[in-house]
């Protein structure tokens, strides 16, 4: 396993969004979330990827637990072993796409050349290269989610965390970036957790796991 | 599917052997359900009766192989009127049997629930291997994965529409008058069970 999460809870106040929830990923697999709105998608996919930390349970990635670790080790960590695209691009606006692309290799020093060859590599399979130099706010949805997803990859990310990453697009267009996205990280090797409501966006996925009140139903 | 009226369309552009319409029909239409020889040579054999079409010579040599059958103006008429006539808006019963199941699971006081998600897994597993076939296929072979998928999809949304409301459900089946009670003698299974 390269993720395992074991007896997750965690409430916002009154409401218990997760409760006794596991989910163990195996490297490279890509797993589906499904369940109905509010059943606890997006805060399970927060808590796998140390964004929020579980009031009960454990994560681990590989051997190392990581629900406990100071925010900065989590931050970091977070940056180094995982990659992440939200529904909406959420590319910084005020860069290229080829700069946003760089940035998470920049973020861990990764060498200019390095960051540049790669960047422009992943680009071109998602076929944005020649948008490389514009803004996010200068092309499509469907472009952008492409080069959000070219960002997921860039610094080789052992788990890609994806928040209903077709959810603003048509569904040609997030063909093309569901193809891009499970199809490249089968390439390398990195494993998905994609939350989605959708049955034919989850179809993409290995498996299904389906939540029901804050609980693994399925 | 209209067998019958696929091998008439099959004919129309040339008149054909049996043989070269089975093979038309298995590629276009017979990746999940092959056509048997038999049944083309009956499905001919019928049509030639309703004179729909007509035996237009026999290449040299025996059986029914040898055959070759050209449309008539009847049977021009008669694939017209199927082409142009829309199919009847509907579900076929075999797609209903989920919603028979979950009524008779909450009747009979089952949990409906575990049921739902097992079916919802089945049918996402199904969507899965569609996937794989769409990405590797042809246009046709896309084209056939699309349907049944959408299909799926429908089925999907169905289940989450009624796993939302099985509560509601399970009043409204359980307060229905009971047929049972009306007979004397007759045992209600539910009651007893349960
Ligand atoms: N920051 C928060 N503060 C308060 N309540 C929250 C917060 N985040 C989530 N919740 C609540 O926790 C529950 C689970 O929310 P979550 O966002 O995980 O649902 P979801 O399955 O992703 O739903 P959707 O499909 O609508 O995105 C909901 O009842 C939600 O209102
Ligand atoms: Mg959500």
């Amino acid at each position: 396993m390269i993720l395992k999460a074991s007896n997750l809870a965690i409430r916002f106040g009154q409401t218990v969004a997760l409760r006794d929830a596991d989910v163990a990923i195996s490297p490279g697999e890509i797993v589906a979330i499904m369940g109905p709105s509010g059943s606890g998608k997006s805060t399970l996919l927060h808590v796998l990827a140390g964004i929020l930390r579980p009031e009960h349970g454990e994560v681990h990635l590989d051997e190392q637990r990581i629900d406990n670790l100071s925010d900065s080790r989590r931050s970091r960590l977070r940056l180094r072993s995982f990659g992440f695209v939200l529904q909406f691009g959420d590319l910084v606006p005020e860069l290229s796409l080829r700069e946003n692309v760089e940035l998470p290799l920049r973020l861990l020093s990764a060498p200019r050349a390095e960051a540049r060859t790669r960047s422009r590599e992943l680009l071109r399979q998602l076929e944005v290269d020649d948008l490389a130099d514009r803004r996010p706010g200068q092309v499509s949805g469907g472009q952008a989610q492409r080069a959000a997803v070219a960002r997921a990859l860039v610094h080789r990310p052992s788990v890609i965390f994806a928040d209903e990453p077709t959810g603003a697009l048509d569904s040609a267009a997030g063909e093309v970036v569901l193809d891009a996205l499970t199809g490249l990280a089968r390439k390398e090797g990195s494993a998905v957790v994609m939350v989605t409501h959708e049955a034919r966006v989850a179809a993409y996925a290995d498996r299904t796991v389906f939540l029901r009140d804050g609980r693994v139903a399925a | 599917m209209s067998v019958s009226r696929i091998l008439l369309g099959l004919l129309e552009p040339s008149s054909q052997h049996g043989y070269v319409l089975r093979r038309r029909y298995d590629e276009w239409f017979g990746t999940s359900r092959p056509l048997k020889s038999a049944q083309v040579y009956a499905t001919l054999n019928r049509l030639d009766r309703d004179g729909l079409i007509s035996l237009a010579g026999v290449a040299a040599g025996v059986g029914p192989d040898r055959r070759v059958y050209a449309i008539s103006e009847a049977g021009v008429v008669e694939l017209d009127r199927w082409l142009d006539e829309p199919d009847v808006p509907e579900v076929t019963a075999s797609r209903k049997v989920l919603f028979a199941k979950v009524l008779i699971a909450l009747s009979s006081g089952r949990p409906a629930e575990p049921m739902l998600d097992r079916q919802r897994q089945a049918h996402l597993a199904r969507m899965r291997e569609l996937r794989v076939q769409r990405q590797s296929g042809d246009l046709l072979g896309q084209l056939d994965a699309d349907f049944e998928m959408y299909h799926l999809d429908a089925d999907l949304r169905w289940i989450d529409g009624a796993a939302a409301r099985l509560n509601r459900l399970a009043a409204l089946v359980n307060a229905a008058p009971d047929p049972a009670a009306a007979v004397p003698g007759t045992h209600g299974a539910r009651q007893e069970n349960r």
